[in-house]
């Protein structure tokens, strides 16, 4: 039943990368680099602006895919995995959205889990893709039975 | 810094070894992230959802790894980071985060890297693609 939700999208989102988000986001991890957020080091760097790190996009908002209602409890985080164009610029807009690339389930020794595999897309304002993440979310069977109630 | 480029291969980046897994750190990483299931911050709700106690976010673990690559941003970036996450991080744990060159591809340097705690259990493993290529489209 939960197949149903291949394929289906959110609407795009526009998120700004605002310079306080990227240093209170860069500091919760210990991550310092001028690059970052001095804002002379990031005009004499190669790309001639500050950029945020690899994982920030987990700030973004790429709005809800609809008919996906995810239980609060009963989910694992398998596997994440970013491709980029290039880094992404702090000031920069980011158009963002996320599709369900693929569900299925497997069963194994703790019942019949379900695999969702979303992807969250990030593009700049000419719509040139910046980033691609995709995310894989184990359900274990008492959240997967809930999700299908 | 440079010298990414003079790597030969199987060789390692200095490895990070964290500080022991702090509350604070999981509260702070939340609200920077948004990311509030309280399964990281809370007790009770970790208990209740059936574990021992709070744990790390894996993508707090996550972005730390990428502190290896950091000193290099000035010459090239992580244009593939893909992580599976194989174990649960605690309060108090101490992870240390490493990755070893496997191959040189061009400009695009393909290493492998692992989050591991003080027992050398795995708790993330993975690979990046950091390249020095990068096009002049900005």
């Amino acid at each position: 039943m939960l197949e149903e939700i291949i394929g289906k999208k959110s609407g795009k989102v526009k998120n700004r990368i605002e310079r306080g988000a990227v240093k209170k986001f860069v500091e919760a991890l210990g991550n310092s680099s001028p690059l970052f957020t001095d804002e002379e080091a990031g005009k004499r760097s190669r790309y001639g602006r500050n950029i945020a790190p690899p994982t920030f996009p987990v700030t973004f908002d790429g709005g809800s895919i609809p008919g996906l209602h995810l239980p609060d409890k009963g989910l694992i985080h398998g596997e994440q995995n970013y491709h980029y164009t290039r880094p992404l610029f702090v000031g920069e807009e980011v158009h963002c959205w996320r599709e369900v690339k693929d569900y299925y389930e497997k069963t194994g020794n703790f019942g019949r889990m379900g695999f969702l595999i979303v992807t969250f897309y990030g593009e700049d304002a000419s719509g040139q893709l910046l980033f691609s993440e995709e995310r894989i979310v184990i359900i274990n069977e008492a959240a997967r039975r809930e999700m299908e109630a | 810094m440079s010298g990414l480029d003079q790597m030969e291969i199987g060789e390692a980046l200095p490895t990070i070894q964290l500080a022991p897994v702090a509350r604070l750190d999981l509260i702070k990483y939340a609200g920077a992230s948004g990311d509030f299931n309280p399964i990281h911050t809370i007790d009770a709700d970790a208990e209740s959802a059936g574990l021992p106690g709070i744990i790390a976010h894996g993508m707090w673990t996550m972005g730390n790894l990428a502190k290896l690559f950091t000193p290099y941003l000035g010459e090239g970036f992580m244009r593939d980071y893909a992580i599976r996450f194989k174990g649960m991080v605690f309060l108090g744990d101490v992870v240390s985060l490493r990755a070893v060159l496997k191959e040189k591809e061009g400009e695009t340097l393909h290493f492998d890297v692992e989050a591991v705690n003080q027992d050398d259990k795995k708790v993330l493993s993975g690979k990046v693609a950091f390249s020095m290529e990068i096009e002049e489209v900005f």
